[in-house]
């Protein structure tokens, strides 16, 4: 019974997957209750949006629930809170008004705080609870400023409202709520430079809930984005989309470059939200340049392509965090420098690790790749754009875009390979033992749902483009191609990633079938690795997650600052023979260095200053309050 | 790049034709025509250093130039045993040397052949009997063939090879 | 249908026998720079057929991915084989995608190589797989944006409808826009399939190699089916270059006489890029691993430079 919050849990997910399919083909709802809140009540619309995100956090809390209820039930504390984060975060894109909004929002990171800090023991815990705290109020208090001015300018706190009054706001008001909104909704997304807290808190928190919070609480800022730049304020100016463009260019290079060189598993996988996050940026901010230089079919490209990443992102993100608990709770570490060998003892989380490495590495036939060719014409679209300004930011998307797909091959080739393959380079990964079968379960379906999303576009895209026409107001594509094949914009370009798996099946077959019939041989003998004859081998000898980055930090040593720390322990007999080495190249984060210590040193320093006010004596005291007395009744 | 290209263009080739009818020496009882089936066409050579002075290594390194060109017979050096048909091994193999010849002797994929090379590789040379030597090749792993001399000429070499191969030119 | 799946047929007999000979030339020509008579240029059939005659030696270290990754390779390049346009405008499987898909595919042989030289769990695989990662990555944003550059032009991304209209409107391509990103694509294809000067193939010393040093741990048929899914891949990305920047020869109809022009200008281009493939790899060292970075960016920079002389006389 310790479990039921869990399955409840499940169940919210299936319920919320069915209504928010139900919103994505076009049902809508309302409920208003006037009462139970003020400041306009509690209102939930459901429209394609809406819906779309629903359906996605459904999706993806079923398979969670599913491999929470298969790892230890943890405290009450925690399943409680586990049950409030699904619930709150399906109330979310269903809000309707600013009251309903901040209070389902601000249940999400409550719930998602006391998940993080659930081991309230270990310092590296608090403080990431601690960033997390205060990285969502700051947020927070940006979102409630935007939406609090836009609802007194329009005079109404209902997002309907805003919609068909908006427009009439001068421009200024709508770049001042645009940037408000922005920021507070990119850093819960996890944008960079907003993305301290996001390799903290993921990590910190168990392996089901940062698979959720991955998946689709960062995706609820994308949410937002999105209102923002395409509901709400109506179509704004071009600097707009250009700085989602720029944003999520900057996140994806950054996101990957930071997973690159890190060898935790978990903050490996937080980073490369980040990355994804920033590829969804860039199918947003191209959808918001061209639907505001008045190009319909790109714009729907644009959003039907950030839409669909979305979704992949969900699946194999939440497969690679599911995949990295249970190796954890296999060999009780995260770092993977500890790891190897694990393939032979986990076969199955091997599998199902292997096709979420590949489907985020973008590798044909699956998900990832269907919806990074898809953000890749998109941007190319940007033929049909006259500005040369606005082609240059395209190009510098393109650039990120082809660079981030390279690196983060790299990266989870350095993941997968130093984690399961090879010899294992501790005890605790020699001992590893394969996860219970409900965790297994909930790998399975998101491995099978990664290659179905990927095998299926042509029955994905005429949903999502449905969604985005809604969202865009534009009517939606008349035809996506056959059951075979995508077309896009009219002959432009053409997939088919299930022709390409059917051929890549039958080419395997093609060896398979000749190397007999020329006779060769089948003789297969085990004997060591090949080590130049050395008579010791070892798991030392191994080639280290470290030595992997290497390259990279080399060659990206200007963004990282390689701090390089070699400690030499001589015999004490004699410095010619050596007891132990120890090396360290950690990389620098050049936000903590350039943008965060100076902030809160300035914080600091403005807090001491205005210290002075407060000094004690009650006298002073009272003469503020009468000069504050004094102040009103003037202005008044 | 130009004036190496000139170079080359002026110096044509000057490949030597092979000398004929190498000596070598057969010990071991596999067919030499089964061999010469096998890897007549293209073989592929590691070469193993078990202790040797590195004169052999010396006029062996000959055979990859322009003049003895070991490649117009198929013939190439590998980096890895995995990859090599056939493992050349000069030295009188030091006791170091053993073990790490017999693992390499191990890693590499049947079917395969040793030549030994120069009287080092065949019975220790001149340093038979020394306590850091485990005394000839075969003392170690079975050898097919040695070609002897101290060491053996590229020439030697080269006729040498061929003739375990089977290769009339 | 029949027309379609003969040309499929045609083009992958083509590429998979027609690559040791690719490399074989190679390796004919570059000896004869250097003054020695050199193999024969059909030296790598023999080299295969010896290969799949001998047994294979698995590391007890290696998993099912060491065991699958040759088996991928060709698998992967054999497809490609269908999407490349090697003897008429449009093969079979050019619906199926463009050329980010190319990449995308090449990309999954190296991704699954890279693991298997980490499998075996040596120091020379992984260093391997490191270096050949590394320059996979920095390679990719020239290609993409190089054949942006194209794409801009030709007005599509479709490559068979590229080549089309880059045949029949030949001037299109007479752009210093096009000669950028050529050789933008030409450095790419150095660092793609392993040539100098950024990775010698024909290196022993481990310390030197990049792809060489992944491919240690493989023997017997293994060996045959690694060694013949890298000579297509060079055959593979020459073709690109030669038909995708100078399409004359290729025709869009698919008739018995059309795939032989194509057949036979292919060769033409291909003997002259392997001439010129030869001659640098004789004339140019091998550059210090930490200057390829360098190397692949001045290649990006070209590449940008064709992209905005393109954007800019638009």
């Amino acid at each position: 019974m310790d479990r039921l919050a869990y399955g409840l849990a499940a169940l919210v997910g299936i319920a919320a997957a069915a209504l928010g399919s139900y919103g994505m083909i076009g049902g809508v709802g309302t409920l208003r209750v006037v009462w139970l809140v003020p400041l306009g009540g509690l209102e939930l619309t459901l429209d394609p949006l809406g819906g779309f995100f629903l359906a996605l956090i459904g999706f993806a809390a079923v398979p969670a629930s599913i491999y929470a209820m298969g790892s230890s039930p943890g405290e009450r504390r925690d399943r409680f809170a586990y049950l409030v984060f699904v619930l709150s975060m399906c109330l979310v894109p269903l809000a309707a008004n600013t009251m309903t909004f901040a209070i389902t929002w601000e249940l999400m990171s409550l719930a998602s705080y006391f998940l993080v800090l659930h081991d309230r023991e270990s310092k590296a815990s608090i403080y990431a609870g601690w960033v997390y705290a205060v990285m969502t109020h700051a947020g927070l208090a940006c979102l409630l400023a935007g939406m609090l001015l836009l609802g007194a300018w329009t005079g109404s706190p209902r997002f309907e409202d805003w919609r068909a009054a908006a427009p009439a706001l001068s421009g200024a008001a709508r770049n001042a709520v645009f940037v408000l909104l922005g920021l507070g909704f990119a850093g819960k997304a996890g944008v960079i430079p907003l993305h301290v807290w996001l390799p903290l808190a993921h990590p910190a928190a168990p392996s089901h809930v940062s698979a959720l919070m991955s998946s689709v609480m960062i995706k609820l800022g994308v949410y937002g984005l999105l209102r923002v730049s395409l509901d709400w304020l109506g179509a704004g100016p071009a600097w707009w989309g250009v700085a989602i463009l720029i944003a999520g260019a900057a996140s994806s290079v950054i996101g990957v470059l930071y997973a690159l060189v890190d060898h935790d598993l978990k903050r490996l996988l937080a980073f490369h939200s980040i990355e994804n996050i920033g590829i969804i940026l860039l199918g947003v901010g191209s959808a918001v340049l061209y639907h505001g230089a008045g190009l319909p079919a790109p714009a729907l490209l644009g959003l039907a392509a950030a839409l669909y990443h979305t979704v992949n992102h969900a699946a194999f993100k939440a497969l690679l965090f599911l995949g990295a608990g249970a190796v954890v709770h296999a060999t009780g570490t995260r770092n993977m420098e500890e790891l190897g060998g694990l393939i032979k003892r986990m076969p199955w989380t091997a599998a199902c690790f292997l096709v979420g490495s590949a489907a985020i590495a973008a590798l044909p036939p699956l998900n990832g790749f269907v919806s990074e060719w898809l953000t890749f014409v998109a941007l190319f679209q940007n033929r049909h754009l006259a500005a040369v300004g606005l082609n240059l930011v395209f190009i510098l998307g393109i650039a990120s875009l082809a660079l981030t797909g390279g690196l983060a091959m790299a990266c989870f080739v350095k993941a997968f390979g130093i984690t399961f393959l090879a010899l294992p380079r501790s005890d605790a990964a020699a001992h590893a033992h394969e996860a219970p079968v409900t965790m297994r379960l909930a790998m399975l379906t998101l491995a099978a749902s990664c290659v179905a999303l990927g095998l299926g576009p042509t029955l994905v895209i005429p949903v999502l483009g449905a969604v985005a026409a809604s969202v865009l107001g534009e009517a939606p594509p008349a035809t996506v191609g056959d059951w075979l094949t995508l077309h896009v914009s009219g002959g432009y370009a053409s997939l088919s990633t299930l022709a390409i798996a059917i051929a890549l099946g039958a080419a395997l077959l093609v060896p398979l079938v000749t190397l007999p019939l020329v006779r060769a041989s089948r003789r297969t003998r085990d004997y060591e690795t090949w080590g130049c004859g050395r008579i010791m081998q070892t798991a030392r000898m191994e080639y280290t997650a470290t030595a992997f980055a290497n390259p990279f930090k080399r060659v990206f040593d200007f963004f990282y600052r390689p701090t390089k720390r070699l400690d030499i322990e001589f015999h004490p007999e004699s410095r010619f023979f050596v007891q132990r080495i120890e090396y360290e190249n950690p990389a620098r984060s050049i936000f903590h260095d350039w943008l965060y210590r100076p902030a809160l040193d300035l914080l600091r320093a403005g807090a001491r200053a205005a210290g002075a006010l407060q000094s004690g004596s009650a006298n002073l005291y009272l003469a503020y309050i009468l000069a504050a007395l004094l102040l009103m009744l003037v202005l008044a | 790049m130009f004036r190496q290209l000139r170079i080359a263009i002026r110096t044509g080739i000057v490949t030597e034709p092979a000398a004929r009818g190498g000596e070598i020496e057969r010990i071991g009882e596999r067919l030499a025509s089964e061999i010469a089936r096998l890897f007549g066409r293209s073989l592929a050579i590691r070469q193993v250093d078990a202790g040797s002075c590195n004169g052999c290594e010396l006029e062996i390194g000959g055979l990859t130039g322009p003049h003895y060109d070991l490649e117009r017979f198929g013939v190439h050096f590998v980096a890895s045993p995995r990859h090599a048909d056939c493992l050349l091994v000069t030295g009188p193999v030091t006791r170091n040397m053993a073990e790490p010849l017999r693992r390499t002797w191990q890693a590499t994929p049947d079917p395969k052949f040793v030549v030994a090379v120069g009287d080092c590789g065949r019975d220790g040379g001149i340093f038979r009997g020394s306590y850091a030597v485990v005394g000839g090749v075969a003392d170690v792993v079975p050898v097919d063939a040695v070609i002897p001399g101290c060491p053996p000429s590229p020439a030697a070499l080269l006729a040498g090879i061929l003739e375990a191969i089977g290769r009339p030119r | 249908m029949i027309a379609d799946f003969a040309v499929a047929v045609v083009q992958v007999l083509v590429v998979g026998m027609g690559a040791p000979l690719l490399v074989g030339v190679l390796r004919t020509l570059k000896a004869r720079l250097v003054g020695r008579r050199g193999p024969s240029p059909w030296q790598p059939y023999a080299d295969l057929r010896k290969l799949l005659g001998k047994e294979v030696v698995v590391s007890t270290t290696t998993s099912w991915v060491f065991r699958a990754t040759p088996y991928v390779l060709v698998a992967t390049m054999l497809v490609t084989a269908l999407i490349v346009p090697v003897s008429v405008a449009r093969p079979p499987l050019a619906f199926a995608g463009n050329v980010i898909l190319l990449v995308y595919l090449f990309m999954l042989g190296t991704f699954f190589l890279a693991l298997a030289g980490l499998d075996a769990g040596s120091a020379f695989g992984g260093m391997g797989s490191s270096r050949e990662v590394a320059v996979a990555a920095l390679a990719e944003p020239t290609v993409i944006v190089a054949v942006f550059a194209l794409a801009l032009r030709a007005d599509t991304i479709d490559l068979g409808r590229v080549v089309e209209r880059f045949g029949q409107e030949p001037w299109l391509a007479a752009n210093p826009a096009h000669l950028l990103a050529f050789a933008a694509f030409f450095i790419v294809m150095l660092a793609e399939t392993g040539r100098l000067p950024v990775d010698n193939p024909a290196t022993h010393l481990e310390l030197t190699m990049i792809h060489e040093a992944m491919v240690l741990e493989y023997s017997g048929r293994y060996l045959a089916l690694v060694e013949w899914a890298g000579a297509m891949k060079l055959f593979l990305f020459m073709t690109l270059l030669a038909n995708l920047f100078v399409p004359w020869g290729l025709t869009g109809p698919v008739e018995p006489g059309a795939v032989l022009l194509g057949l036979l200008a292919l060769a033409a281009k291909l003997a002259v890029l392997t001439g010129a493939v030869a001659l640098l790899e004789t004339t140019v060292a091998k550059l210090r691993l930490f200057r390829v970075p360098e190397l692949l960016a001045g290649s990006f920079a070209l590449a940008f430079l064709s992209l905005m002389a393109v954007i800019l006389f638009r």
